[in-house]
């Protein structure tokens, strides 16, 4: 039997999506094993959490103060650790943000137990079953985790989450009190704010084709269209200083599992390949027919970007609109 | 200001990757192996800080095989001024015990920072900087894209999604770095030539790896065959049919 622990992931008070997936894979390993899932949510006052049971947690355990917030490592860590140590729990779950990526080592090394991060697939079969990327996805390790509790991190959009009849009841626990070393101020947020690229639905990522930085408004204006959309960028134009390294996609950038990836004018680095290949539909626009994107790519259109974008654009706007 | 900044030799990222015979590694022949392009910010950054404060130390600490010496020697000719390797045969799966390995070599050295690149892009695991942090009993930040430091505080920037949080830290600290921190040099050829006679201290150590093995390491799925829906600006409208109504994603 496994119970498991879903830590959730608020910003400005409100869950993120992400919360929904953790949750799911909780509730998928622990019916596996006839467990049951408690769903751990940290923050200000006033989270609505009553879709959390929905998504299937047994109850869902509030840690609330305005210390929280923000994500503050030392007090999220604590909470958590406190968390798990008052029950019974074969692993503690968290997505694999930017706070998971930071919060998942903490409570790992806290509890000195084995961390599974960035986890794309997770079963349980006599104890948890996990797969995880090496080298950016180029190849995939298949890992057997020995010890309870653990740690699983579990990469952002490869759940997909499912709601059913089930009702969580919510309890308050108090936070405990923590020697502070290290405190998050604040979150600066741009003016215009697009959504990230491991975060969004559609990702249209740009290459060296769109040959110079000025050329990366035809994407902004496609991603505009698209609504939903982040703009990615290979490492050539980020390394040229065309675009932030945020939004660098690939090996020695971010990776990303959109559910549609626009490739414009990237050839198909293998480091590129190995950040986006986990994409459910990519597309491909390219003036090279022999690109090696081609050949990742569900779809693809050969020809010059420069007329084939804003036909895309002005297409996609007219299905919006009609 | 004393520096550690722990390092780690994995492919290159242009590497192909083959699976080795075992079917639970990858087979190293014919694989060039480099520094960690997340390590050679975390050396910059202490670098900097070091030339910055006038004085201190920049100790560059790698745990892995013979070969890591090599790494370390790359780190040197950057400039770090010695080097630690903790040798070991043993590839943890588990970042928890590499962390434990290089904290037992931390602990009590007397660093006043200690940097890791954010993120080894071999097994990729971002994790084993934040957990020494934890095992020492240090704050931390991870993968920061800006850093100030003064009078043994710091604060440090760290990109979230679709945002830049600011944190306050004090020191000692670990920080682990991510890209756009800065832009690391080359080694020079005088570098290089200085590094083949900087101190690199190796020592065997004890590593045990437990909780976690490794069942199987595979090439991930071929994508299904995709196909060209025609060419230039006139093939759009297949294109958004196709997004339509096979993919269903628009």
């Amino acid at each position: 039997m496994a119970n498991v622990l879903a830590v959730l992931e608020q910003r400005g008070g409100a869950l993120k999506q992400v919360s929904h997936e953790v949750v799911t894979a909780a509730r998928t390993v622990a019916d596996a094993s006839g467990g049951g899932v408690d769903a751990l949510v940290l923050g200000p006052s006033g989270i609505d959490v009553s879709g959390v049971g929905a998504y299937g947690a047994d109850r869902v355990i509030v840690v609330e103060g305005d210390d929280l917030r923000l994500y503050q490592p030392e007090a999220y860590a604590a909470a958590t650790v406190a968390q798990t140590q008052s029950g019974d729990y074969a692993a503690v779950l968290m997505s694999a943000t930017a706070m998971g990526k930071d919060l998942a080592p903490r409570v790992a090394g806290r509890l000195d137990c084995p961390l599974a991060a960035d986890v794309t697939e997770l079963e349980w079969s006599d104890g948890i079953v996990v797969s995880r990327p090496w080298y950016s996805g180029k190849a995939i390790a298949k890992l057997e985790i020995a010890a309870a509790p653990c740690v699983v991190s579990v990469r952002p959009n490869v759940v997909n989450p499912i709601e059913r009849a089930h009702d969580g009841a919510a309890e308050k626990a108090p936070p405990a009190d923590v020697e502070v070393r290290a405190r998050t101020v604040e979150i600066k947020e741009p003016e215009k704010a697009r959504l990230d690229v491991t975060e969004a639905p559609v990702v249209v990522g740009g290459g060296r084709g769109l040959k110079e930085a000025e050329n990366f408004a035809l994407l902004e204006e496609l991603a505009d269209a698209l609504g939903t959309a982040a703009v990615g960028a290979s490492r050539a134009v980020v390394d040229a200083g065309w675009r932030s390294h945020a939004e660098q996609v690939g090996q020695t950038g971010k990776t990303v599992s959109p559910q549609l990836y626009i490739a414009v004018g990237i050839s198909g680095a293998i480091q590129h390949l190995a950040g986006m290949r986990t994409s459910k539909v990519i597309v491909a626009i390219n003036k090279d027919g022999d690109a090696p994107i081609f050949k990742v790519a569900d779809y693809g259109i050969v020809g010059d970007l420069f007329e084939v974008v804003p036909r895309l654009t002005q297409e996609i706007k007219n299905l919006r609109g009609g | 200001m004393k520096i550690a900044v722990c390092i780690k030799r994995v492919p290159d990222t242009e590497t192909r990757i083959r699976i080795g015979a075992d079917g639970k590694s990858i087979d190293q022949s014919g694989v060039k192996f480099v520094l960690n392009p997340y390590d050679e910010i975390a050396i910059e950054e202490a670098l900097q800080l070091k030339e910055k404060s006038g004085d201190g130390e920049v100790v560059a600490i790698a745990l892995g095989t013979e070969e890591s010496q090599e790494t370390i020697r790359t780190a040197l000719a950057m400039g770090a001024d010695r080097g630690i390797l903790l040798q070991t045969d043993v590839a943890p799966v588990n970042p928890v015990t590499v962390a434990k390995a290089l904290a037992a070599e931390l602990d009590g050295a007397g660093y006043d920072l200690i940097l890791f690149g954010k993120v080894s892009v071999d097994d990729g695991s971002q994790a084993v900087g934040t957990v020494v942090s934890e095992l020492l009993g240090l704050p931390s930040v991870s993968a920061i894209g800006g850093l100030e430091t003064a009078d043994g505080k710091g604060t440090a920037e760290r990109e979230i999604e679709g945002g830049v949080e600011v944190v306050e830290f004090s020191l000692p600290a670990v920080l682990t770095a991510e890209k756009g921190l800065n832009e690391p040099r080359y080694p020079a050829l005088r570098g290089i030539m200085m590094a083949k006679k900087k101190p690199l201290e190796v020592k065997p150590v004890e590593v045990s790896d437990e909780g976690i093995t490794v069942v199987e390491l595979a090439l991930p799925a071929e994508r299904p065959e995709g196909r060209i829906v025609g060419e230039g600006p006139d093939a759009v409208p297949a294109l958004i049919e196709a997004l339509r109504t096979e993919a269903k994603v628009l």
